[in-house]
């Protein structure tokens, strides 16, 4: 059971065991690297590295001042050029026009600012939520780590999306939802169903420090347990939920689009790639372009988080090198 | 290994009744009103409103109704839906389409997977293995509604290879592109899972004792090595299978498939809480179940592992 558990907890990438950021310290400083700047080291050499930091560099630069991009206004719209096909001159609309007669160029660029508020937000809560719950219940033990372990496996046995579409159903936005009263559902409900798994990464991880002596040290020294985890667990047990959180990110993203899709995750006013491409498919005879260049800008952005994960993860685990 | 059992069935009863309960409260959470065209135009006669309401509980306060219907779903009965169908018969109907789809996308994923990443194992950091793991990449970063309406379009209405909408019988046959369409993103993980863990396990001394006593290469990496990758592969599709059923639901709207998904989408626009909770019910037993086994799987492919 426990074996069972202790693996189906590794990450569904590759199922690489969790690595262990920090290697004993000690000896010679010039001589001894640490795992981080080995890892660090590690990945300077990869153009994976750069190439997805690139693309995330680009997307949240978009995402904050998507007017760097372009001078078009995203909410001007004019019937007469509904799903005109792009036109490649100077200054033509090279994404092509959308049913309503938006701009699609400008429409794609300011989407990504809806993308990255969830997908960094929805990362920050369920991290939190997890790490909290997932430190409290491997170090307390007992019966308070069944009762939170439960509680872990109802919300995770729920499945996703038909969890994600009851949500948003329940609490439907009107007419009258602000821009950050739609995105903050959208977060809210990725949160909720999202932090079981980072709950479960992080209680194996505390697991597997806390039996380590300088933890049995610091509370035979007579450290408070606020004070064992916050300088000795925390430090030690972080690594794995950082790069499983950085994949996640990509993977919220990506649910954002598919709620929009199903027509309950963003709404207008907000702009996002999931509606785009949602309206764009009855369309999708005449007029493919509507779907193309959305889909192709929420793929890479996806993409980009994935990618980082992976190589940083890379980095950390001695085996794979 | 019969009180493991035990112990994992009623460890799975708190999980069953919390998770519906969670169900239950945001569907009686719900905005509208069920009554709300129920006699066309006009309100409902007042002597037809109450007998309905007290029909369907709908007067009692959230724990009665609850408690009301788990004392239905104890003795298998899933109850009725606003419109006088019985949510069992719905289901039945519309389980094993699901399920065929759910099938054929692990089908999918095991069989093209794992080749996929045995193939990029056993020439790590050759051309095939960086092939694999940057299509797989990509395949991952693609939202399978993307991939799901880019394929209705190429093989479906393009190239006409498959059928662009299934029938409401949905045979096996039309059922493989959306199956294949479902397990994409799952055969990425697959193929990325085997290729770690075959080239982790490649450097074990075991397979050094096996290559030292002269077996092949096909023994080596098929018994030796092969058998032992799988483990956490097969903990990946069973929890997964349990997710492909709820994940359809995407699939199942592109591709105009008449399973569960899409029924408990439209029940939810229908504000019809039975159906929804019913569908979801089967769904998170069906998702626990899928866990015992593996966990069970386990001790068959690793016989260090034991359940006593």
């Amino acid at each position: 059971m426990t074996d069972a558990l202790k693996s189906s907890e590794t990450s569904p990438v590759s199922g690489a065991p969790a690595p262990v950021l920090k290697a004993p310290e000690g000896g010679d400083a010039s001589e001894a690297r640490s795992l981080a700047s080995d890892a660090w080291r590690e990945l300077r050499r990869r153009p994976l590295f750069w190439i997805s930091l690139g693309i995330i560099a680009l997307f949240v630069l978009m995402a904050v001042v998507p007017q760097l991009f372009t001078r078009l206004d995203p909410t001007a719209a004019s019937l007469s050029r509904g799903s005109d096909p792009p036109e490649f001159t100077w200054d033509g609309a090279w994404f092509g026009y959308d049913l309503q007669g938006y701009d699609i160029y400008a429409r794609t660029i300011y989407g990504a600012r809806a993308s990255i508020l969830v997908g960094v937000f929805a990362t920050i809560l369920t991290s939190l939520i997890g790490v909290v719950i997932g430190t409290i219940s491997a170090y307390y033990g007992g019966w308070l780590d069944s009762l939170m372990m439960r509680v872990t496996d109802i919300f995770f046995a729920i499945p996703f999306l038909l969890g994600g579409i009851l949500f948003m159903t329940t609490f439907a936005n009107d007419e009258n939802s602000g821009y950050f009263l739609i995105v903050g559902k959208v977060v809210l409900v990725l949160a909720i169903l999202g932090w079981p798994s980072i709950a479960r990464l992080m209680r194996g991880s505390v697991l597997q420090v806390k039996p380590n002596e300088y933890v049995q040290a610091a509370r035979a020294l007579g450290a408070s347990p606020w004070r064992v985890i916050r300088s000795h667990i925390l430090p030690n047990a972080m690594a794995p939920v950082l790069i499983v959180s950085m994949i996640n990110l990509g993977a919220y993203i990506s649910a954002e689009a598919s709620l929009s899709f199903l027509g309950i995750g963003l709404t207008p006013p907000a702009i996002s790639w999931g509606v785009a491409i949602s309206d764009s498919l009855t369309y999708i005879e005449t007029a493919p372009h509507m779907l193309i260049f959305p889909s192709i800008f929420l793929s890479l952005t996806v993409l980009g988080f994935i990618m980082l994960g992976d190589v940083v993860r890379d980095a950390f685990d001695p085996k794979t090198r | 290994m019969g009180t493991y059992i035990l112990r994992r069935l009623l460890l799975m009863v708190p999980v069953i009744i919390g998770a519906t309960f969670l169900i239950y409260a945001m569907v009686f959470a719900m905005p509208g009103d069920p009554l709300a065209g129920r006699c066309g135009e006009r309100p409902c006669p007042p002597a037809f409103a109450a007998k309905f309401r007290e029909q369907h509980h709908l007067n009692d306060p959230l724990p009665v109704q609850y408690a009301k219907y788990m004392g239905q779903l104890a003795q298998g009965d899933l109850g009725e839906t606003f419109q006088g169908v019985k949510v069992s018969e719905e289901l039945s109907k519309r389980y094993p389409i699901t399920i065929r789809l759910a099938v054929i996308a692990i089908l999918v994923e095991l069989v093209i997977g794992v080749f996929a990443g045995v193939l990029a194992g056993i020439r790590k950091g050759k051309f095939v293995d960086n092939l694999v793991l940057v299509s797989t990449l990509i395949v991952i970063a693609i939202p399978t509604f993307v991939i799901g309406v880019l394929a209705r379009k190429i093989f479906g209405l393009d190239l006409g290879w498959f059928r662009p909408t299934v029938s409401p019988a949905a045979p096996w046959s039309e059922l493989i592109l959306p199956g294949i369409v479902l397990g994409a993103i799952s055969l990425a993980y697959v193929a990325r899972l085997t290729r770690t863990n075959l080239v982790e396990n490649l450097r074990a001394d075991y397979v050094r004792t096996a290559v030292a006593k002269g077996l092949g290469r096909p023994r080596t990496i098929g018994v030796h090595t092969l058998r032992n990758s799988l483990i956490p592969v097969v903990t990946f599709v069973g929890a997964d299978f349990g997710g492909l059923l709820g994940g359809a639901i995407i699939t199942e709207r592109i591709f105009n498939i008449r399973g569960v998904g899409g029924y408990i989408f439209q029940s939810i626009h229908s504000r019809d809480g039975v159906a929804v909770v019913g569908a979801v019910t089967v769904l998170v037993i069906v998702f626990l179940i899928m866990n015992l086994i593996v966990d069970l799987l386990y001790g068959v492919l690793d016989p260090r592992i034991s359940h006593d």
